[in-house]
């Protein structure tokens, strides 16, 4: 205890004893872990595991059932979030009347700008360049996604949630992810990804974290 | 790195609602069709005569006005709601009541003020006496934004669930009858040429409080629908 410990800087998002309670029935959790800058976490577990619940808590959208997420160090507030968090879950937050363009230039209006990055870029390296004034709803599912992955590009994040980043992607799409994410990493951010298995981030070797297995040992 | 200011993002927000309505222009133009449908029917239900008219029209046309508005209150939301842009708006940094308060205004100028600048049409074909018009419009004026504003909160509080139209209903009439009982009592002021001052009076009060406190109980309704 007396050892001068060196000065550490805190976390990008820890969570310390971390669960979630629907009806005082579990649904992840306890969960303790951290996100350092530069972190790509795989979060792994099957349908109904709470893995969508779990990025629903540490975005803020859900209040814990149990224990905290801290935020640099930080508890976790709506207000402390700005800027902080990007969160792509199953619903990609963009509308099928506008385009891609569009689409972006509101999440920016809403989430702030990147410097050094335009929509055009960020629509280029997606693999949508000529789609940039298409009605979303002529796009395929997978460009959809890809819109949604131009967001996070876009507004300045450190922290990225993926909820299932790989559905509706094809094997390009696929690398595209890992692409990114992995470039997110150099930047020194951060990413948690969801995934229920079958597909998975194949850059490097990403720590994982199973969540059914907790489950069951909290639910006996 | 540029976050982007509250302003900003009211702005973005404003250009995109705005670019929604146009492209659902169709739908923008319900609530209106629906009022002129009502208004037109009435004179073959009850008869022709002027004076029977003149006597129901201010109120016949403020009932119907207000139906119309019922009629595009659940879309204020629902579409936000289901294809996530909900969350993201929850999850920016800028003020939640702020952004809520501009997207209830885009909702009254799309939806309620296209009403409100048929109602004198509307008058004119109940025969409405024409010193009643600026009273009817006026009332018009403080109440719709009352009732939108009203709505928005109601809307936020059903948003979660799947067939909340009946619910809604529910929710907002009672909340609705003040209103109208203000605006059509200085409507029959109006007619009996007494002073209007003061329903008009209750209908600012009204407007002007709820202005505040409106995108507050929205916000908190919006995060219990999300959860």
């Amino acid at each position: 205890m007396n050892s001068p410990t060196p000065p550490e800087t805190p976390p990008l998002l820890e969570a310390r004893g971390l669960a979630y309670l629907r009806n005082d029935e579990p649904i992840f959790g306890p969960l303790s872990f951290r996100l350092d800058a530069g972190d790509v976490v795989l979060m792994e577990g099957d349908n109904g595991s709470g893995k969508t619940t779990l990025l629903k808590v540490l975005s803020g959208l859900l209040p814990p059932g149990a224990g905290e997420v801290l935020l640099n160090g930080e508890p976790l507030t709506l207000a402390r979030l700005s800027h902080q968090v990007a969160l792509l879950g199953h619903l990609l937050g963009v509308k099928g009347e506008l385009s891609p363009l569009q689409n972006l230039r509101f999440a920016i209006g809403l989430g702030g700008l990147r410097p050094g990055i335009t929509p055009y870029h960020a629509l280029k390296s997606v693999g949508l360049e000529g789609y940039e004034d298409l009605p979303l709803r002529q796009l395929s599912a997978g460009q959809k996604k890809r819109v949604a992955l131009a967001r996070l590009l876009l507004v300045p994040a450190a922290l990225w949630l993926l909820d299932e980043p790989y559905a509706n992607l094809d094997r390009e799409g696929i690398t595209l992810v890992n692409r990114l994410l992995e470039l997110h990493a150099l930047r020194g951010g951060a990413a948690l990804i969801t995934s229920h298995g079958a597909y998975a981030y194949t850059s490097g070797t990403p720590r994982r974290i199973r969540l059914d297995a907790v489950d069951r040992e909290f639910a006996a | 790195m540029s976050y982007g200011t509250s302003f900003s993002a009211c702005r973005a927000l404003f250009v995109r609602d705005f670019s929604l309505v146009w492209r659902r222009r169709g739908d923008a133009l319900n609530p209106v069709l629906f009022a002129v449908m009502v208004v037109v029917l009435f004179p073959f239900a009850l008869g022709p005569e002027p004076n029977a008219l003149a006597r129901i029209s201010a109120g016949t046309v403020l009932v119907a006005l207000l139906l119309a508005g019922l009629l595009s209150l659940d879309a204020l939301f629902r579409s936000d709601f289901e294809d996530g842009s909900l969350e993201q708006l929850v999850l920016s940094p800028h003020p939640l009541p702020l952004l809520l308060a501009c997207k209830i205004a885009v909702h009254w100028l799309t939806t309620a003020l296209p009403l409100l600048l048929v109602a004198p049409l509307l008058g004119e074909l109940l025969y409405l006496p024409r010193s009643e018009l600026p009273v009817l419009l006026a009332a018009l004026a403080l109440s719709t934004p009352l009732l939108s504003l009203i709505g928005a909160v109601c809307v936020a509080l059903t948003v979660g669930m799947r067939r909340s139209g009946m619910l809604l209903a529910l929710l907002v009439l009672p909340l609705y009858v003040p209103v109208l009982i203000f605006a059509a009592g200085a409507c029959n002021a109006a007619g009996q040429g007494l002073p209007v001052l003061a329903p008009l009076l209750w209908l600012g009060a009204g407007l002007a409080l709820t202005l505040v406190l409106a995108p507050l109980a929205c916000a908190a309704a919006l995060r219990i629908s999300l959860s």
